[in-house]
């Protein structure tokens, strides 16, 4: 074996274990702590795949600020008590159905990715994930979907000052 | 020699540069504070208190260490060793030199250039707020708890218009490398001609990165004890306030090597040295500059009084985040204007 298909056994082994340590650890800051780990080796495979921009934009965007939110918010509710009430079973049949469901289509979308690959990047396969040429993709064979997505994230924040306002009518 | 040998001594002298430089810095610290109060500060050991950082060195070793029996242990240890990590990490991507010849090869004294070297850094410090929350929050300890919340609410709102004054340095330099950003600037002029504003926003968004006063609401002891370290005794403290000296110093590399031009000065071609020797001056006055910053540091810690929380949640997202945005849009609009775009 290469010495990169060792760090990515390494880095599949990390990822696997920190998620599910997600899952199984009882305590929510363990949780979260897990989950940052998993990220690093997420963002350690986005590295293997010499995308560096991406890794760097996960680590800041996701490892950087989201899950320091999360902490935050664990840490000042302190959610830290062991003793969670159990949940009904069917409430936990249905969050079974309707993850099992968002997984078949995270799969099926992924499976149908190949098809609609840039076209401009097959030429240049050195530097797939710099940010020169992810930055030529995004800004003209996606523009559309990417300003879309803006508007989205900008109706989110938006939607989220409106509800934060003390004296709402 | 064998390249990777060379750039692990350049780790090796970097390291060890970072830890005396901010060894010295608590001594500077301590003298600078005793000059603004007119006072004559550390005296004793050693000529002008030059040995005090090793005597409070060995006063931090010999302490007792206290791990509270309440707190989270690991998690405990973990907080220190994350802060410091996150600390040191951060002087990878800057460049402290030109090239350098030896025996015939040519090394470059930066330890490595990333393509992504600003989106490095500013990754690295956006992790480095875990070292305090995890520290606070291990302590058990209500003042520690309302030290390491202060400090990651407020570290997320500087991040936001620190990120967007970078932009528009990124905008006029059209590039994320730390070289290439020091190198345009020994042919054209320091990048604070072309971001004035965005110099400014980024200078107080490093104060409230360091968590220096005025912005040291984290550990502010009039209110808080002392912060997130309340708990903390022996080495593991020395770890949390090392490591906010050395963070201290590598933004002052980051704002001189962003603004101020990194290494280059005026002139430097017209003084008839070449190779080694530019490199050594060049270095030369890239410590200065660092060390300039340092002292503006202390000079502004014992200067302003600490903000009220409030007037410091206002400052970041009412005044610096609309002043960032405006830099941007003032920047797309001259570059358009001059034809760049």
């Amino acid at each position: 074996m290469s010495i990169s298909q060792y760090i990515f056994w390494f880095l599949s082994f990390v990822a696997l274990i920190s998620a599910l340590m997600v899952v199984f650890s009882k305590s929510p800051v363990y949780s979260v702590l897990s989950l940052i780990m998993t990220f690093f080796a997420i963002a350690g495979h986005y590295l293997l795949l010499s995308a560096q921009f991406l890794a760097a934009v996960h680590i800041i965007v996701y490892a950087g600020a989201i899950m320091v939110l999360f902490l935050y918010v664990i840490m000042m509710l302190n959610l830290n008590k062991e003793a969670e009430p159990h949940k009904k079973p069917y409430i936990q049949i249905i969050s079974f159905v309707a993850i099992g469901l968002l997984m078949v289509t995270l799969i099926g979308t992924l499976k149908e990715a190949e098809a609609i690959a840039p076209s401009n990047i097959a030429n240049n396969v050195g530097g797939i994930g710099t940010v020169e040429q992810l930055g030529k993709v995004l800004f003209n064979q996606f523009l559309l979907p990417f300003e879309i997505s803006s508007i989205l994230f900008l109706s989110a924040m938006v939607g989220a000052v409106y509800l934060s306002k003390k004296n709402l009518q | 020699m064998d390249p990777l040998l060379i750039k692990a001594i350049i780790v090796l002298i970097i390291f060890a540069i970072t830890l005396l430089v901010a060894t010295y810095s608590t001594w500077g610290e301590r003298k600078v504070a005793a000059f603004l109060q007119d006072r004559v500060g550390p005296n004793r050991a050693g000529p002008g208190g030059l040995l005090q950082p090793l005597a409070d060195a060995v006063k931090m070793f010999m302490k007792e260490e206290i791990i509270p029996s309440v707190s989270n242990k690991w998690l405990f240890i973990l907080g220190p060793c994350i802060s410091m990590l996150t600390a040191l990490m951060t002087g990878v991507v800057i460049p402290w030199g030109g090239d350098i010849t030896l025996g015939g090869q040519t090394f470059n004294l930066q330890i490595v250039d990333l393509n992504i070297g600003i989106l490095y850094l500013f990754g690295v410090v956006s992790l480095g707020v875990y070292g305090i929350m995890i520290g606070g929050w291990a302590s058990n300890n209500k003042y520690s708890l309302l030290g390491a919340i202060r400090a990651s609410s407020q570290m997320i709102s500087y991040e936001i218009a620190m990120g967007l004054a970078i932009i528009a340095l990124v905008m006029t330099t059209g590039t994320l490398s730390l070289k290439e950003i020091v190198q345009q600037q020994d042919a054209g002029f320091a990048n604070i001609v072309y971001q004035p504003l965005g110099f400014v926003i980024f200078l107080i968004c490093a104060f409230a990165e360091t968590n220096r006063a005025p912005f040291d609401l984290p550990e502010c002891e009039t209110e808080l004890i002392g912060g997130y370290h309340t708990e903390y005794s022996s080495m593991k403290l020395g770890f949390f306030l090392f490591a906010e000296y050395i963070n201290m110093f590598i933004s002052s590399a980051v704002i001189v090597s962003f603004y101020f031009g990194g290494y280059n000065f005026p002139f430097q071609h017209e003084l008839g040295l070449e190779g080694n020797w530019l490199t050594i001056v060049q270095t030369i006055v890239f410590f200065m500059k660092v060390l300039g910053f340092v002292f503006f540091f202390f000079w502004v810690r014992w200067t302003l009084p600490r903000f009220r929380y409030d007037q410091l949640m206002n400052l970041g997202w009412k005044v610096l985040l609309p002043l960032a945005l405006v830099n941007i849009f003032i920047t797309g609009l001259t570059m358009w204007f001059l034809g760049k775009i």
